[in-house]
């Protein structure tokens, strides 16, 4: 009985038999709900597109007025940032080398210790670890940036002070570390995705041949993950460069640019740091809230760029992976 | 297929060299007549088990050297994982056990004191799916050279040539070295990673069904290398063909939902089995 059933539900239908072309209402209703399902998807892709690019647009329409009396030239090369002289000045060099300075310097710090997190995780941590692992450090990325702040002018601050006899506790220094903490989980976390993803038989191509770990991750599994590593890397920068609270508190905001440039002792200040700090007290209308919307034209283009580059890099990082 | 007798003989001394090449480093080279004396592989009450799943369980058999084995049997039976575990393999799959012995050279892999570089240096494998590195064919064939401290470009080139050779997959890839791994078909992948293996110069060479994705001229070819090689490597393949099975090796093994069922010369098995399950299934009746 029962395998008389299977043969049945197993053999073609023939009573069923339908035929292979669409019938004009079926053609009609096809047409109808592909339109209106493409149509509400493209309505609601297109209202967050917009959103940007209004908020793109927004910002530098603001900054034009300022920008064509003061001079690109001027605002992208002058050091001097005086913006409540009564003669002022809006030189924004100090600020975009300062948001670069201490990205670049927290990457310094992040990037070696985020390939090298990455691998521990993806290859030598037992099983068992690696679970629980990853999610505390995908957590991490979630700690609000002004509990950051906090701890690198309650804790780090004084403790520089003390320790290296620093002038002052908020400084370059400080800030590169908060942001290189805070852009670790990023980091570790798209790299780790990168290098597992390679999955296991290329691995053991590498082992099988009487490599090492250490062989088989330098040579083969690392160049094989570059691109989504490079993708870590750029998307990490985009979080440094893009962070504001922790840089406000813990970078001194002198308006200078390090001298000798290595000396990451001293103060500096960023662009994000300037326009939360100053926005409030630049009356509408006047050239420094104009500044301030220049700043963050500059800013905008830069994580632009970024995004961008990101972008490329883990595209490819999904084709390597799917090759190999 | 035009000129491929001339072809072929190119292949087979090519292989030979290869071989001759092959016997010399060997250190404290004993005759081969004291050297296939004792078994190379020995396992004995050996099980393997994913998690609560068994792969294999209680296997106990000898392999000889300088001879080729087969083993045989349904899917999900438990030859790749058989094969896996002589060159540890397994390692990297979590939750993997093992009880019993599983000998190279009578030194027990499982021990914590095995040293994995040089037992994997010698016991070779060609997995069931090609996996070759994505860099250069080159770069494929030469990274086991490499890792052994060969540096001298004139030396790789010859290594490289002379494997792609032996697998029957250099004259379709000599015009570009520098091409890509990935970029070939599935069926050159395949060979392109037993060129790998042969590369290292290993003594035991485990290939798990190395011609599953090959054509038949490719096929005769590895059949080839495979004949070629017995006389100095111990070579374990696994292999859904019974009739590549009964034409390459010497001793066959039988294996049916994780157990060894059977293990005999290869005449008897396919002539003669002693076990009803094998000569179902070699007879094609199984199931
Ligand atoms: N990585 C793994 N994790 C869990 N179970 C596995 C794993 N690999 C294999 N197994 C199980 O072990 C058993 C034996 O698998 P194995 O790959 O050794 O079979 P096989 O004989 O090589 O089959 P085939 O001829 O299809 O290649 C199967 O039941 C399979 O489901
Ligand atoms: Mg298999």
């Amino acid at each position: 009985m029962e395998s008389r059933s299977l043969t049945l539900t197993l053999g073609p239908s023939a009573d069923r038999r339908r035929p292979l072309a669409l019938t004009p209402g079926e053609d009609l209703v096809g047409f109808i709900s592909s339109h209106v399902g493409r149509a509400v998807l493209f309505l609601i892709t297109a209202t967050s597109v917009l959103a940007v690019l209004l908020i793109l647009l927004f910002v530098i329409l603001r900054s034009v007025p300022f920008l064509r009396d003061f001079g690109v030239g001027e605002f992208l090369t002058s050091r001097l940032w005086r913006p409540t002289a009564d003669e002022p000045v809006f030189g924004a060099l100090t600020l975009i080398v300062g948001s670069l300075y201490v990205s670049i310097a927290a990457l310094l710090f992040a990037v070696p210790v985020g390939i090298l997190a990455a691998v521990f995780l993806s290859d030598i941590l037992s099983w068992k670890i690696r679970n629980v692992a990853k999610p505390v450090v995908e957590i991490l990325a979630a700690i609000p940036s002004v509990a950051y702040g906090f701890f690198a002018v309650l804790v780090l601050a004084p403790w520089m002070q003390r320790r290296f006899g620093f002038s002052t506790g908020t400084n370059a220094l400080n800030a590169s570390i908060i942001l290189a903490v805070m852009a670790l989980p990023t980091i570790i976390s798209v790299a780790e995705d990168a290098i597992s993803a390679l999955g296991r038989e290329l691995r053991e191509a590498s082992y099988s041949l009487g490599a090492t770990r250490l062989e088989t991750m330098v040579k083969v599994v690392i160049p094989a993950a570059h691109s989504g590593i490079i993708a870590a890397v750029v998307l990490g920068m985009m979080r440094a460069i893009g962070e504001t609270m922790v840089v406000w508190m813990a970078s001194g905001n002198a308006t200078q640019i390090p001298h000798p440039w290595w000396d990451l002792s001293q103060s500096i200040r960023t662009m994000t740091a300037t326009i939360a700090g100053e926005m409030g007290e630049a009356p509408e209308g006047m050239p420094h809230r104009s500044a301030l919307f220049a700043v963050g034209v500059v800013l905008l283009l830069m994580t632009f760029m970024l995004n961008i580059v990101s972008e490329y890099f883990l595209s490819r990082a999904k084709k390597a992976a799917g090759k190999s | 297929m035009p000129a491929t007798a001339a072809d072929n003989q190119a292949t087979k001394s090519d292989v030979r060299m290869m071989v001759t090449l092959n016997r010399q480093p060997t250190p404290n080279s004993k005759t081969p007549a004291a050297e296939c004396a004792c078994p190379v592989i020995r396992s004995s009450g050996f099980s393997l088990y994913y998690g609560a799943k068994i792969g294999v369980k209680d296997i106990t058999m000898e392999i000889y050297p300088c001879s080729v084995m087969a083993i045989i049997g349904p899917s999900g039976c438990g030859k790749s994982t058989f094969l896996r575990s002589i060159n540890r393999m397994n390692d990297l799959i979590p939750h993997v056990r093992t009880e019993g012995l599983l000998e190279v050279d009578g030194q027990n892999v499982y021990d914590k004191r095995t040293n994995l570089i040089n037992l994997r240096q010698q016991v070779g494998m060609v997995f069931q799916k090609p996996n070759p590195f994505p860099k250069s064919i080159f770069d494929n064939i030469a990274y086991g050279p490499r890792l052994q401290g060969i540096r001298r470009k004139e030396e790789l080139q010859h290594i490289v040539e002379q494997s792609l050779k032996a697998a029957a997959i250099w004259d379709e890839v000599k015009d570009d070295l520098r091409k890509s791994a990935l970029a070939l078909s599935g069926g050159q992948q395949q060979r392109l990673c037993i060129a790998r293996a042969l590369a290292t110069r290993p003594r035991v060479l485990l290939m798990d069904e190395p011609c599953s994705a090959l054509d038949p001229i490719a096929t005769g070819r590895i059949e080839d290398l495979i004949g070629q090689l017995q006389s100095t490597y111990t070579i374990v393949i696994v292999t859904h063909n019974m009739q590549q099975a009964a034409r390459v090796s010497e001793r066959a093994a039988f294996f049916c939902l994780g157990e060894l069922i059977e293990y005999d010369r290869t005449e008897k098995i396919f002539s003669n089995p002693t076990k009803k399950q094998t000569e179902d299934y070699v007879t094609g009746r199984f199931g």
